[in-house]
């Protein structure tokens, strides 16, 4: 088998993503491609039991894995509002609503295995059953394989000599969940008992407890002969064989990260390769408080990181630390990046580097907190007073992530401007197979500086002959200077209102985000199966690739994905202009197909867009461009 | 060092006879006397007439954009503890749309020294009422007088955990030059609120105490260990009452001879006095112009001087103290050291 969907689901307290991760990680380590989806509520704990708390997690395992799945084949479901919501997906709140594969979360063919303690008649009131028998009433059609477990009972069972108390023995009932999983999939104990310990070290005296737990849901597996067979997947990547060009010994390292963090070792990686400070200034907000939660960890790198007082402070704090010198990097989602605005056109006008990390979420207003969209690019091109072009570039997997995290802090520090990165919650939270890559081999990061004979010259108009401003910062001795959000002189960078100085200095501005076209790669066409054919051609950006890609082989057609946004790679329109149809597909109404439009009026665009605040179904992709 | 090393090349553009000129140069005498080489200040500054002030000193400079150079600040202050770092501000800056931060900054005790010209107006914006124009004032956004409550200045300092407060006036250069150097010295967020005349829009704001005649009966200048003594002929002084009812206490004028008289201590922790201190007179600028007000009201001297002046630790010492002690105990200090800490295998 080659690959295969799990998803985890359960009340939001059931720790169904503590499981998934360690599910998804074993399953990486043990040499599969994953990626994961965390699908979870935006309230911390929706009253238990009912179908606005249930929480879930969805990983894709096996080889060349490019989602994390439309539809599950195996489903755990911890409680009868997780069965509900997972089967019926999205039409879960229709009262009369049966199960129908268009819209389950699971395949008609799908593994369920179902805690039958949980499926009291108070738990089905809960959930807003209507008679008693669930899967009835839920029209599950015979060809899904139910597996009825009593997880609570066996769990009790299991920890009945541990002398816990009941409420800290059903904390447990996950472990015998995965325990059963790793049975379905034959994974090895040892490893799964290891990687417990080390997701446990902080609470060793819950170590015991879980494994045991998880150990007897293994057992279960195996000898009661679960009227279901296991699982064999054949490893993406096995041990000790990787082909590599890079690693000497052609072996490779691999860890599972998710986007945010991978989002923010970019920076601390880009901050030591720059010999820079790092300094992040940023305010919590879902889905982007991982980023500021890790370089507030990571204070053995020699991160500043300040929680500021708005979001405003923190791109504040940020523009502070950029004019006193610093790599600065502010983190936010898209209500953030609305607030920080004015500030970002400050070091446009100032001409200071910046990143600007968009860890976009559902929108309008709060909008999905917790959900994905692609709905800020527009806002990150635009969104800004008076003529304002920033760079804009796009993460497209939770593991690049970290490059691209890499890139925004090169092209901000050797072109003096601010770099607004987009993620999103599918790909923040979501993990991946990522290489590890040693400092060494990463690209060079040449930050702009000041030439010598500028001493007692200097002021913070003067360009280099990319168009890009010298930069000069408290402490440099003769270079003492002072920076403006107002409009400066061209040539003394002084306070100027001359008109055609205003003209000249947005053209200046403009020129600069341009030539950065020279220093980024090429659009590279994904090709899919029928290679050389120039005939339908899917284009993307962001965190969109996985789906694409998978979509573009299904329906033997021609990819391109986009990491960068503004400036465009300068084979764009050549690329694009050699397709008889180009299929604009993102997760908002066609903010990127408007955006080419008016770069290429020339072309004929289409568009498919998703706005359901959920990553794209592949499925529903291949449908659209076959049928029209 | 001369005060002619921090002016820099710019003509000044303030209005003539702007209170800002002579804070200019009374930043420009401070910024001498203390000593610090041009290269290593950080002025920075948001939007009004006052944060102009960038342009005219020699040091490194920032204009912002309107109410964030506090924010702007703390972030130049925090990662480069080394700079001395001002922060250029107005009432408007400072109090309405620059307020969150203006609090935050005070309540981290950033080693920032804050300017913050008061001139109960937005001048540049050409006249509108700000949040410490009196009630009832009428101004072109309040052609009927302005039915909003002021704040106090000294007020939004001490509750949100100040540690140093100082109040001067733009015709009292010796003071301001103290309150300037003083500020300096003290190591956390120090806000100087410099009383300035808009000549345009407010004139003869600060007329109850600036005017020549009055000023000495209407002020009284603070002075750390010394007693507190005011009148043109220095025949008062401060005391402290307790309403025998409500244990409230209060300041009130005594001979200066009367031995209650109270000694200055800007070190005393407790903020207690300080507030009763640099709320003195202040009921004046309430409602109206103080000079409009009837007797009885307001009849206690505005405290200029450094009023506040205690120790505690900064948050940018802070935060760096913590990344020194971090990584004196990691194993990991380069990105090749970190990612050899994770769980990772090989392939």
């Amino acid at each position: 088998m080659k690959n295969i969907v799990v998803r985890f689901c359960g009340d939001s307290g059931d720790g169904m993503q503590l499981t998934g991760n360690m599910f998804a990680q074993l399953a990486a380590e043990m040499g599969h491609e994953i990626s994961t989806l965390p699908d979870f509520p935006a309230e911390i704990r929706a009253p238990q039991g009912t179908l606005g708390g249930v929480s879930a997690f969805q990983v894709e395992l096996g080889s060349e894995v490019y989602t994390s799945g439309d539809k599950a084949d195996v489903v755990v479901a911890m409680n009868a509002a997780a069965l509900k919501v997972c089967a019926l997906g999205s039409h879960f709140n229709h009262p009369q609503a049966h199960f129908d594969e268009e819209f389950s979360l699971f395949h008609k063919h799908a593994v369920v295995i179902v805690d039958t303690d949980s499926l009291t008649d108070k738990d089905l009131e809960k959930a807003q059953y209507h008679t008693d028998n669930p899967f009835t009433e839920l029209g599950l059609p015979e060809s899904v394989q139910i597996v009825p477990v009593a997880l609570t009972t066996l769990t009790k069972e299991a920890l009945k000599e541990s002398g816990m108390d009941n409420k800290s023995v059903l904390k447990c009932r996950n472990m015998f969940a995965l325990g059963l999983i790793y049975w379905l999939f034959d994974e090895p104990m040892e490893k799964a008992i290891h990687l417990l310990e080390e997701k446990f070290k902080k609470k060793p005296a819950l170590v015991a407890p879980n494994t045991k737990v998880m150990v007897d849901g293994y057992n279960y597996g195996q000898n009661l002969a679960l009227n279901v067979n296991q699982i064999h997947l054949s490893p993406a990547l096995s041990h000790g064989e990787g082909a590599s060009s890079l690693g000497g010994d052609g072996r490779e390292t691999f860890t599972s990260i998710a986007g945010n963090k991978a989002t923010a070792w970019g920076l601390i990686a880009a901050a030591e390769k720059a010999g820079k400070k790092l300094f992040l200034g940023s305010y919590p907000i879902t889905p982007a408080t991982d980023i500021l939660h890790e370089l507030a960890a990571r204070k053995d790198m020699n991160v500043m990181a300040v929680q500021a007082e708005d979001e405003i402070a923190g791109v504040c704090t940020a523009i502070g630390a950029a004019f006193a010198g610093d790599l600065a990097c502010t983190s936010t989602s898209g209500p953030g990046l609305s607030l920080k605005s004015e500030a970002i056109g400050l070091a446009v006008m100032a001409e200071l580097p910046l990143v600007v990390i968009d860890v976009q979420r559902g929108g309008p207003s709060t909008g999905l907190p917790t959900k994905t969209e692609q709905t800020d690019l527009l806002q990150a091109l635009y969104g800004r007073n008076g003529e304002c072009p920033a760079v804009v570039i796009a993460a497209s997997s939770s593991a690049n992530c970290f490059d691209f995290a890499y890139e925004a802090c090169r092209i901000a520090l050797e072109n003096m401007t601010p770099v607004i990165l987009l993620t999103d919650t599918y790909l923040a939270n979501g993990t991946a197979l990522w290489r590890i890559p040693k400092l060494a081999e990463l690209p060079a990061i040449t930050p702009q500086s000041v030439p010598e004979e500028l001493k007692g010259h200097y002021n913070p108009a003067l360009r280099d002959e990319r168009g890009v401003r010298y930069w000069a910062y408290p402490g440099m001795e003769g270079y003492e200077h002072r920076n403006i959000g107002l409009e400066r002189d061209a040539t003394k960078g002084t306070i100027s209102t001359n008109p055609e100085n205003h003209e000249q200095m947005v053209l200046a501005r403009k020129k600069k985000i341009e030539q950065i076209a020279n220093s980024i790669p090429e659009l590279n066409v994904i090709n899919g199966k029928a290679q050389g054919t120039k005939d339908i051609l899917l284009v993307g950006w962001g965190s969109t690739e996985g789906h694409l890609h998978a979509a573009a082989n299904e329906i033997g057609c021609d990819l391109a994905h986009f990491n960068y946004i503004c400036p465009l790679p300068k084979n764009t329109r050549e690329v694009l202009s050699q397709y008889k149809r180009i299929i604009v597909c993102e997760l908002n109404t066609g903010q990127f197909a408007a955006y080419l439009r008016a770069q290429f009026p020339e072309l004929k665009i289409e568009q498919y867009n998703e706005i359901q605040g959920q990553p794209f179904a592949v499925e529903r992709i291949v449908k659209f461009v076959q049928q029209n | 060092m001369e005060a002619s090393q921090f002016k820099s090349d710019q003509y000044v553009r303030f209005c003539p006879g702007c209170g800002d000129h002579a804070i200019c140069m009374a930043l420009q005498k401070a910024m001498a006397q203390i000593g610090i080489a041009p290269h290593e200040v950080a002025v920075i500054s948001g939007i009004g007439c006052s944060s102009r002030m960038p342009h005219y000193l020699n040091t490194y400079g920032f204009n912002t954009i309107h109410g964030r150079g506090g924010a702007i600040a703390t972030g130049v202050k925090t990662s480069h503890p080394e700079l001395t770092v001002w922060q250029m501000s107005g009432d408007g800056d400072c109090l309405a749309i620059g307020g969150n931060h203006f609090i935050h900054e005070i309540r981290r005790n950033v080693d920032l020294n804050v300017c913050m010209f008061n001139n109960r107006i937005y001048g540049l914006t050409k006249g509108q009422y700000s949040p410490t124009s009196p009630k009832g004032f009428v101004s072109k956004s309040s052609p009927f007088g302005t039915v909003e409550r002021p704040f106090v200045p000294a007020q939004l300092v001490l509750g949100a955990g100040g540690t140093f407060f100082a109040r001067t006036l733009d015709v009292d250069m010796p003071t301001t030059v103290d309150c300037l150097v003083a500020a300096q010295q003290h190591k956390g967020c120090s806000i100087v609120e410099c009383l300035v005349n808009c000549v345009i829009f407010n004139n003869g704001t600060h007329a109850w105490i600036a005017d020549r005649e009055q000023r000495a009966e209407h002020s009284i200048i603070l002075k750390h260990g010394e007693k507190m003594i005011f009148g043109a002929n220095k025949d008062k002084g401060l005391a402290v009452e307790i309403d025998p009812q409500t244990f409230v206490p209060k300041i009130v004028v005594v001979p200066a001879d009367d031995p209650r008289v109270l000694t200055h201590d800007a070190t005393q922790t407790d903020p207690t006095l300080h507030r009763l201190l640099a709320l003195m007179g202040q009921d004046r600028y309430l409602e109206a112009y103080p000079q409009d007000l009837p007797e009885g009201k307001g009849d206690l001297p505005v405290a200029l001087g450094v009023i506040r002046n205690v120790e505690a630790e900064t948050y940018n010492d802070a935060v760096n103290q913590q990344i020194a002690e971090v990584r004196e105990k990691a194993k990991a200090k380069t990105f090749d050291e970190l990612t050899a800490t994770l769980e990772q295998w090989t392939m």
